[in-house]
């Protein structure tokens, strides 16, 4: 795994513009990233109600080409890509042969023979490898573009507003107001060429914008410009942390790893089941674990938020526990903590009393459907 | 203002002001830019006694949790029942307004806490 994971962290074509803004920084999957510029409640809440602008350069990028780029990533992934239409976005998984997740991706389709697949900063040695492992036999040729492009996304209430006011953003087809939830654009920004997809990670209205680096500082900067005066900030690692917790939205390595299956964490929906074959078809067909933990929503009252790693039980006396928190946190829109835990198959009904140690004191906690927050659409 | 150059530190990023033999005690700047915004923190019991290098408490941001460690051991004589109230006082003015607990201690002990440039050069950072 250390192919791509010097022991300095990499950092991004928009390192100086997050150092000029005072950023604090973190390491994520190999990368220094700002985790926050001034507060991580301000720029969640900034997210929630007017927009925030986030650097996602250390995601990873995958270009497949060629007249059996649908077929093979028919057989990579989970999910029915081959019929996606052109201009559409899908999220898929990558499986192993024993059906457990190696990544969580989005696919776009460029072109009748082209995709795009963008992988999480961490598993993009092990999406390249695995990728590299099925191509053969299909007619499709892998490039990973991740060291030349960045990712800029704009997110919350007037994102559109701010992409749509940003000068240098030109010749968008179809435009930003006819762009559909999960699909996406091609423009150009000064003369470099531009991607853009109406998808996120914050539960939020939103855009996530593809550019060849060395335009990326200037595109950041318009966007800063244009959107400032309407209230966008730039917003850090830390809010997009508990954005994404209250949206409901699995992280790899909390809600989703090698030992999870699909439907356990509640993505059965993700895997075409009816597709002739893919990785670890045959492991979700024959494995059926009845006692498997299932991902659920947990919420308590107070101010005390369980957190990754803590344990839960269905008693305040239970001896054994019945399952484990992976991420949790005081929601900063909802003003309660919020946590979403793998427990038993039996506990997952919503309404269900549970009881979460934080760090020994049990404190109660109700199962409810995910997502914790969703917007007015 | 505070005058940062007077008071004691310790390597869990507590600082000291001593009064007499009062110990009033509160987390660093360094330590509160660490933990992010503070949305919940739990103290000691006023009346109860606390033992140097001992966690007493807790200091919960929305991203992770922090400890509170007694820099001192003695009597806890006053908590900041505002700072219980808006948790937000610890990142705004946490050397003033952010201030945690006062505790009564031995005066002398104070002398085995760092001092505000051991303390910098710990941290690497001027706060």
């Amino acid at each position: 795994m250390t192919d791509h994971r010097p022991s300095d962290p990499r950092t991004t074509a928009l390192h100086a513009r997050h150092e000029a803004l005072g950023a604090s920084f973190t390491d994520f999957g190999g990368w220094l990233m700002p985790v926050r510029y001034t507060s991580d409640l301000a720029e969640h809440h900034a997210v929630r109600t007017v927009a925030g602008l986030f650097d996602i350069s250390h995601m990873a990028e995958f270009g497949v080409d060629g007249s059996g780029a649908g077929a093979f990533l028919d057989y990579a992934l989970a999910g029915a890509i081959s019929s996606m239409r052109v201009g559409k976005a899908k999220y898929s998984l990558v499986l192993d042969d024993s059906g457990g997740i190696v990544d969580d991706v989005i696919v776009y389709r460029i072109a009748e023979r082209r995709f795009l697949v963008i992988a999480n900063a961490g598993n993009r040695d092990a999406v390249g490898r695995a990728f590299a492992a099925r191509v053969e036999g299909f007619d499709a040729e892998l490039d990973d573009h991740t060291d030349d492009m960045s990712l800029i996304a704009v997110q919350g209430p007037i994102a559109r507003a701010v992409v749509e006011t940003t000068p240098g953003i030109v010749d968008v087809t179809p435009s930003f107001a006819d762009l559909g939830y999960y699909a996406w654009s091609s423009g150009s920004f000064d003369d470099a060429p531009l991607f853009v997809a109406r998808t996120g990670y914050t539960g939020e209205d939103g855009f996530e914008l593809l550019i060849p680096n060395a335009a990326a500082p200037a595109l950041w900067d318009a966007l800063l410009a244009a959107g400032e005066p309407l209230g966008l900030v730039p917003a850090g690692f830390a809010a997009r942390d508990t954005l994404r917790l209250e949206a409901g939205m699995p992280l790899y390595g909390h809600e989703l790893s090698r030992d999870i299956v699909p439907a356990q964490a509640g993505l059965g929906r993700v895997v075409a089941v009816d597709k002739d074959d893919f990785v670890g078809k045959s492991a979700l067909a024959a494995v059926v674990t009845p006692d498997a933990p299932v991902l659920v929503g947990l919420v308590s009252e107070g101010r005390r938020a369980g957190r990754a790693g803590y344990a839960v039980f269905d008693a305040a006396d239970g001896a054994a526990p019945v399952g484990e928190i992976t991420s949790g946190a005081l929601s900063p829109t909802l003003g309660h903590p919020i946590a979403m835990a793998f427990v038993s198959p039996s506990l997952t009904e919503p309404g269900t009393e549970l009881f979460i140690d934080v760090r020994g004191t049990r404190i109660p906690a109700t199962v409810t459907a995910l997502p914790f927050y969703r917007r007015n659409s | 203002m505070t005058d940062l150059t007077a008071l004691k530190y310790t390597a869990e990023h507590e600082w000291v002001a001593l009064d007499g033999d009062t110990a009033t005690v509160g987390i660093t700047s360094y330590a509160a830019d660490k933990l992010g915004d503070v949305v919940f923190v739990e103290l000691p019991a006023v009346g109860s006694t606390v033992t140097a290098a001992t966690v007493v408490g807790e200091i919960e941001s929305t991203k992770s949790v922090g400890e509170l460690y007694a820099p001192l051991t003695g009597e806890v004589i006053e908590v900041n029942d505002a700072v219980v109230d808006d948790p937000s006082l610890v990142n705004a003015d946490p050397f003033g307004a952010g201030w945690l607990v006062k505790l009564t201690v031995d005066p002398a002990a104070v002398a085995e806490l760092l001092d505000r440039d051991a303390y910098i050069s710990l941290t690497g950072s001027a706060e």
